[in-house]
């Protein structure tokens, strides 16, 4: 129960970053890159984090519905025009579009600018993130093998070929990229009640490189995948910081010099992830 | 008025230099090297280094600094791009590789060199204005855009009438048949690499001097700046790298001068998204049909 105890911030984090490589994966699943995450995370915490300090009779699930609802209906319109776009550029006009999120937050004086908000009261619990971890991957879980499933596969793999066969590829994608902002929404929510602070310096562009190294390491062929990378990732330079620290590292470089290595590794010698590990020893 | 146009040609020069590298490289491969930013980083610490610690004089110290980063663009082709080429989605997991590099090298500046900003020792540059007709411009200014001004001539010069340059133009154009013809793909890749990464070194250490200011999350907002100039040239051209580095560098310094500071930096994503939306190949781009 001690151990308990004094990892919950770390377990907390756990599901947090499982949300967010989540919502990465959403949008990686049928083969789109899409970098703009940071920014709706930005959006939906910015949105709880004034709700509950403006109206404070609203309950926790109302200002988490609003916090996954604003993102998406954002999403809408810039996926609409962005989504045609493929490959690099979808990527460049995403980073595009999460730097001009924070600069938003960064000139808006209404939230103290850069100093961002502080003291919001803590209404996460570990019960609440896990829930809607849960909650997400049952979503991300149930597509697999359905109709939507097979077609999200078939634009990822072809997304010309998919259009002859009569998929609605823009529908598709846009749903998955709407999930996938409403999904950053609440993470941006849950993480904005357990911190008491929003700050835009958070969601900067290296906040969504964390969100895809987390995806890709742990591997994107299942949707399970980017969850056990945001583990992995999140806890790895925990367990190992003490013997960074006799190497004489800091724990801010030592944690990102890991992040940058272990994908690096993955990418070149385990390209689908921590996943396909498990895999072959089932196949053994 | 033309205060306002010399400073934006002085800011312009230095995102051209470093775009043209971003763009030398997406033009050979078709992958976008995000480390670019890392090496224009540390290379302006290189030149830190070799500047305060072992004294050298800057003219000795920027060349030695670029061809450090020269070094590091070798590195970061054999170990983030080279593994992967032949692979199908080469220009996603290409970018991503890149990704994992510059976070690599970010963390071991961050290591060495700690979050804070270091600066030049004074006097590094002697401070020296020159008038010009009614606006003023330090020395260090002039030389700045001079020196981008020969090197993205160098690099034109090259590509245009030397062996290499006419590989490196193959090879863009088309690897295999490049390969039919009897050219080392891999060491003109290789080359290519050495190439755009001497020129986002030297832009690193131009940057480093005209600010007087470096960090090791310098390169990410000129990562996006270069994003930009790169998306409104045309992916993949030279000539278009440079017209559009000088052109977001005045759109920008006439913002700051018409809606104040806090515009500068959504300048350039209000110019990467309209030009994304409206012309995706941008200003001297090949219409590719495979992309847009």
């Amino acid at each position: 129960m001690d151990l308990f105890l004094a990892y919950q911030s770390l377990i907390a984090f756990v599901g947090i970053n499982g949300l967010l490589a989540l919502s990465v994966y959403a949008t990686l699943c049928c083969g789109q890159l899409s970098l703009a995450n940071a920014g709706f995370m930005a959006i939906g915490a910015y949105t709880g984090a004034l709700i509950t300090q403006h109206a404070r009779g609203v309950p926790f699930v109302a200002v988490l519905a609003a916090s996954a609802l604003l993102p998406a209906i954002i999403a809408v319109p810039l996926g609409l025009p962005v989504l045609r776009l493929r490959g690099v550029f979808l990527a460049i006009a995403t980073i595009g579009f999460g730097e001009m999120v924070r600069l938003f937050f960064v000139n808006w004086d209404y939230t103290n600018g850069a100093l961002g908000l502080v003291a919001i009261p803590q209404r996460t619990h570990l019960w609440t993130i896990f829930l809607a971890l849960a909650g997400a991957l049952y979503l991300l879980g149930r597509l697999r093998g359905s109709r939507a499933g097979y077609a999200l596969e078939a634009i990822r793999e072809d997304e010309t070929a998919a259009r002859t066969m009569g998929i609605d590829t823009t529908a598709h994608k846009l749903a998955m990229f709407v999930l996938g902002a409403a999904i950053a929404g609440v993470a941006g929510a849950l993480e904005a009640h357990l911190t008491f602070m929003v700050a835009p310096s958070g969601y900067g562009f290296g906040r969504v490189v964390d969100m895809l190294v987390q995806a890709v390491v742990g591997g994107t062929a299942a949707f399970f995948g980017p969850v056990i990378g945001a583990a992995f990732l999140t806890v790895l330079p925990e367990v190992l910081r003490e013997a960074g620290a006799r190497l004489g590292f800091a724990p801010g470089p030592f944690r990102l010099f890991l992040n940058g290595a272990i994908l690096l590794v993955v990418i070149l010698f385990l390209p689908n992830g921590l996943v396909s590990l498990l895999r072959r020893r089932r196949a053994a | 008025m033309g205060q306002q146009a010399l400073n934006g040609v002085f800011v312009g020069s230095i995102y051209a230099l470093f775009a043209v590298g971003y763009t030398l490289v997406f033009g050979v491969l078709d992958i976008l090297n995000l480390a670019h930013q890392a090496v224009f980083m540390l290379a302006a610490f290189a030149a830190l280094l070799l500047v305060a610690d072992a004294h050298l004089p800057l003219w000795a110290a920027m060349p030695l600094a670029v061809l450090f980063a020269g070094l590091l663009g070798i590195l970061l082709e054999r170990l983030a791009f080279r593994p992967l080429r032949g692979r199908a989605d080469s220009n996603i997991s290409g970018l991503i590789s890149s990704l994992a590099m510059g976070t690599v090298f970010e963390a071991i500046a961050l290591q060495i060199f700690g979050p804070d900003t270091s600066r030049f020792p004074h006097g590094t540059f002697p401070d020296r204005l020159i008038r010009i007709g009614g606006a003023s411009a330090s020395l260090l200014q002039l030389c700045i855009i001079a020196i981008s001004v020969v090197l993205m001539a160098l690099l034109t010069l090259l590509l245009a009438r030397t062996r290499l340059g006419r590989q490196i133009r193959a090879v863009a154009e088309s690897p295999r048949a490049a390969r039919i013809l009897g050219v080392n793909v891999d060491r003109v890749i290789a080359a290519a690499f050495f190439i755009s990464s001497s020129l986002g070194g030297a832009a690193g250490v131009l940057f480093a001097l005209a600010f007087n200011s470096i960090s090791p999350d310098v390169g990410r907002s000129v990562e996006l700046k270069g994003l930009a100039v790169i998306i409104l040239g045309g992916m993949g051209s030279i000539p278009g790298a440079v017209i559009a580095g000088f052109a977001l560098g005045l759109i920008e310094v006439f913002t700051v001068a018409g809606f104040g500071s806090s515009y500068r930096d959504a300048v350039s994503f209000a110019v990467l998204f309209v030009v994304l939306l409206a012309r995706p190949r941008g200003l001297l781009g090949q219409a590719a049909a495979r992309e847009a």
